[in-house]
């Protein structure tokens, strides 16, 4: 026992493990004094999300959209900036790729990127109004981030509404089958899951994010001005370039995010009521990924286990949804407060080291 | 209680922290009611050994005794419980609430579920009054001195009802008046019959009022003896492990061109005041011009205008005839100036980035780090590598966090990288603030080499006794401008304080160039 728990208490890097356990524990806990079975809850929960083919593709295609708002969301946070507007980025880039999508023809191989990179830029270009305005104004990013993901909302339903709708429809028009980066074969496969080149451009995305971070000067930059940046001022770095570059280039990760998920999976955009969650989601996914490359892959393939096996766990086990966002929450909480999982673990630690002094 | 003779007892702590032992078995007494000096160079694990009585950190080996009972000190709050109370090396205070908030900050006198802030308020001010502390209880942190914030940090571990307390450097960052004053208040708090534990690399404040002295080498203790039976030469030499001189030992100075001139040059503080009032002074290649001046006269702004961190409202900065007013930061140091920053924790360093990054912070666009315009991790840490060696500076590896270096050890590094840039300028503010005696002489060597090499040194320092050895020339600075420049041959300590105070006297102006 003793030595399980050095393993666990020793290297940092294994906490956020023991606090996924703990809070599938709670959520153990939460379920049985709700009067559910949790064993067979977690089994639904796996058997939906391994049980076959389909389901395994839908797990990838929802995981997907959670590595680029994660991505952004931690890559701003290296730099010291709290990105809350991942979710307006990421509407700006299905926007952006929407309307290329829908409104010009051209051969596949330059129309899909095409709309993916505009849908970046757009993206980046969101971010990087509320990096311009913490640099030159002074404006707190939390504010202006999240009025900007309102502002998004409103914008892209007038643009749909008004420039991009299909007739007598709430949505805009389908995008042109060259724009579409839906992998058939693939997809064919897995029994017509809706996979697509998302997932390796998202791959892509945590190499280039680690690169950028860790082997440009840029990178040095950025996490130099988020540690410290009379330090970064003091060594001639332009805090407040850098301020606007890492909010742009977050947003160019929740803009890619938008634009694969309208030209892989849904091939057209809503009118909505409401923002589609993934940039917020995406901050717990930085949160868990202690906002590294891996970290948020792996984050992101928890959520998206977590989210699309709730189907399973509320069809199978009979779990009502508020009790499985109960359950996911505080996985969560579990994660982001692994000081707490080290107190719980304390005296287990206390009790191993008090017997070597006596 | 009943009467004890040793309030504190260490008996073989040893403390390892990746690739370096801190701590090595070291036992250590501290009597009832006297000050006892701990010294060491810099690195040698005294705040190690401070952290570990306090409860931040846990001894791998060893036995602590308090009233000369075995106790298992698990964190500050068993610490504080046993009466321990500690003024940290950096203090720990929240800028924006006021001293009071500060000082019952986790320990609230509390009247049902609401905080007694009034019964507070009165206890700070009757602990204040007893101790000779004079601190306003209202004022926020923000607000008040360096001095007055030590003083603060010394309440709050009364407050909690320490009868023994640790000081980690407290006179580091502090003038010299408020060192006077503080010795004082640790006067007061002995003559309460409160023991003292007191870090300090000042070989004078150890003889002016420690009883006791333990000396500490690479994580051993080499000696612990009476002050009244040592003098400063000897602890020195034990402490360093070999001869030290105080004395800097240099050749007069051969001055050439001007590289730095400053004229005219109006600028104000962050609160909007004028701080620079149209000062004018220059520096030439081959010697070094100490600044001479009681905190807060301007010397921070004089040296942010220089260096491109603070806007130049009127005036001009040359140097060497080309014109850098209100150039960027990055532009002044790629002309040839370096700076040794006054707060290294604020400025100089990057804590959480690796020594090696730490040792390009300035640097890391040259060509020199990258391979096909990537940044280049084996260059830059073989580059940190020499640094370390050539500077002597005590780190386990370049992998480590700049955070997990020993203060000395820490302004070494920031030395090492700005005279590697080998700048027609040096700028060396507070340069050995926290410097063990032995770093001291190595950093006052690299000044005088730098100047013998041709550069121009301009030294910024509170101490008078660095500004009195190091330098070939004094500027006086009062209010913003420069009242005086004396020839620290030709003047006296008292003369110089007098200047510094605002007089501007016959004498002085004798010794004018
Ligand atoms: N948290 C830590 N992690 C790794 N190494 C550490 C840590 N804290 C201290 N050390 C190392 O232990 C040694 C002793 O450090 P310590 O801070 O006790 O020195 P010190 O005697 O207080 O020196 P100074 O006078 O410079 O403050 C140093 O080599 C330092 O690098
Ligand atoms: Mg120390």
């Amino acid at each position: 026992m003793n030595k399980i728990v050095k393993f666990f208490t020793k290297d940092s890097s294994l906490i956020p493990l023991m606090a996924i356990l703990l809070g599938l524990l709670f959520g153990a806990v939460v379920m049985l004094l709700g009067g559910y079975n949790p064993l067979l809850a977690y089994t639904a929960l796996f058997q939906k999300v391994f049980g076959d083919l389909y389901n395994i593709g839908e797990t990838i295609r929802q995981i997907t959209p959670l590595i680029f708002t994660g991505l952004s969301v931690a890559f701003a946070f290296r730099t010291g900036l709290f990105n809350i507007g991942a979710e307006g980025q990421f509407v700006m880039g299905s926007l952006g790729a929407v309307w290329i999508g829908t409104q010009f023809a051209l051969p596949w191989y330059i129309h899909a990127p095409l709309a993916i990179i505009v849908g970046a830029l757009l993206g980046g270009f969101w971010g990087a109004i509320s990096g311009y305005l913490k640099a030159k104004r002074g404006v707190n990013e939390v504010i202006t981030t999240i009025m900007l993901n309102y502002i998004s909302l409103y914008l892209a339903n007038y643009i749909i509404a008004n420039y991009l709708r299909a007739p007598g429809q709430q949505r805009s028009e389908i995008i042109q089958d060259s724009a579409s980066i839906s992998l058939n074969t693939l997809s064919e496969f897995f029994g017509y899951a809706r996979l697509h080149w998302g997932i390796i451009l998202a791959i892509l995305a945590a190499f280039v994010f680690y690169i950028i971070l860790w082997k440009t000067k840029m990178g040095f930059e950025l996490r130099a001005v988020g540690f410290n940046p009379h330090a970064a001022e003091y060594a001639g770095m332009n805090v407040n370039k850098n301020v606007i570059n890492a909010m742009f280039i977050g947003g160019v990760f929740a803009g890619l995010g938008g634009a694969i998920e309208v030209l892989g999976v849904f091939k057209y955009m809503t009118i909505s009521a409401s923002l589609p969650g993934y940039g917020f989601d995406g901050i717990a996914v930085a949160l868990i990924g202690a906002n590294t490359a891996l970290g948020v892959i792996f984050a992101a393939i928890l959520f998206g286990v977590l989210e699309f096996g709730a189907a399973g766990m509320k069809f199978v086990a009979g779990v009502p949804i508020e009790v499985i966002e109960i359950v996911i929450a505080s996985v969560i909480f579990f994660v982001a407060a692994s000081g707490l999982v080290k107190f719980i673990l304390k005296p287990f630690r206390r009790k191993e080291k008090g017997g070597a002094v006596e | 209680m009943k009467d004890v003779k040793y309030v504190v007892e260490m008996r073989g702590i040893t403390k390892r922290f990746p690739g370096i032992v801190a701590n090595d078995s070291i036992s250590f007494k501290v009597k009832k009611g006297e000050i006892h000096a701990l010294l060491g160079e810099n690195g040698a694990g005294k705040s190690t050994l401070m952290n570990i009585l306090f409860g931040l950190y846990e001894p791998d080996e060893g036995q602590i005794f308090i009233n000369e009972q075995a106790v298992q000190i698990t964190d500050p709050n068993v610490a504080n419980d046993l009466g321990i109370g500690m003024v940290h090396q950096h203090f720990m205070l929240v800028e924006n609430f006021t001293v009071t908030e500060n000082i019952i900050l986790g320990s609230e006198p509390k009247m049902g579920l609401k905080i007694d802030y009034n019964k507070a308020r009165e206890q700070v001010l009757e602990l204040s009054k007893r101790y000779g502390l004079h601190v306003d209880p209202d004022a926020k942190i923000e607000d008040i001195s360096v001095g007055m914030q030590q003083r603060v940090e010394i309440l709050k571990t009364l407050y909690r009802g320490a009868d023994i307390i640790i000081f980690d450097e407290p006179t580091a960052v502090l003038t010299p008046q408020e060192i006077e004053d503080l010795i004082g208040i640790m006067r007061n708090l002995v003559n309460e019959g409160k023991s003292i534990i007191l870090i300090t690399h000042k070989l004078k404040e150890i003889m002016a009022i420690a009883d006791s002295v333990t000396i500490i080498r690479r994580g051993k203790v080499i000696d612990s003896l009476a002050v009244k039976d040592t003098n400063q030469d000897e602890l020195a030499s034990k402490m360093v492990g070999r001869e030290v001189t105080f004395a800097v030992d240099k050749k007069p100075a051969d001055p050439k061109d001007v590289i730095l001139r400053v004229s005219d040059v109006t600028a104000k503080d962050n609160r909007g005041l004028t701080a620079l009032n149209e000062i004018s002074f220059e520096v030439r290649a081959g010697e070094i011009l100490g600044i001479a001046g009681v905190d807060g006269n301007g010397q921070s702004e004089l040296i942010e205008v220089i260096t491109g961190l603070r806007k130049v409202e009127s005036g001009q900065v040359y140097l060497k005839d080309t014109d850098i007013t209100n150039n960027t930061p990055r532009e002044i140091s790629e002309s040839g100036i370096s700076h040794i920053p006054e707060d290294r924790h604020k400025r100089g360093l990057v804590l959480d980035f690796t020594m090696g990054e730490n040792l390009v912070l300035e640097t890391y666009f040259y060509p020199e780090f990258q391979t096909n315009r990537f940044l280049d991790y084996n260059k830059i840490n073989t580059h940190a590598k020499k640094l370390i060696e050539e500077f002597d500076v005590r780190t386990p590896s370049v992998d480590t966090l700049a955070r997990a270096l020993s203060g000395g050890n820490q302004q070494k590094a920031i030395i090492a990288r700005e005279v590697d840039k080998d700048p027609d300028l040096l700028i060396a503010a507070q340069p050995t603030r926290g410097l063990d005696v032995g770093a001291i002489e190595f950093i006052h060597k690299r000044l005088v080499e730098q100047r013998d090499k041709g550069k121009a040194v301009l030294l910024l320092s509170l101490e008078l006794d660095e500004i009195m050895n190091v330098s070939d020339r004094i500027a006086v600075i009062y209010e913003g401008k420069i009242v005086g420049v004396v020839d620290p041959k030709k003047t006296s300590e008292k003369e110089l304080g007098l200047m510094m105070a605002g007089a501007t006297t016959e004498g002085v102006k004798a010794g004018n160039e």
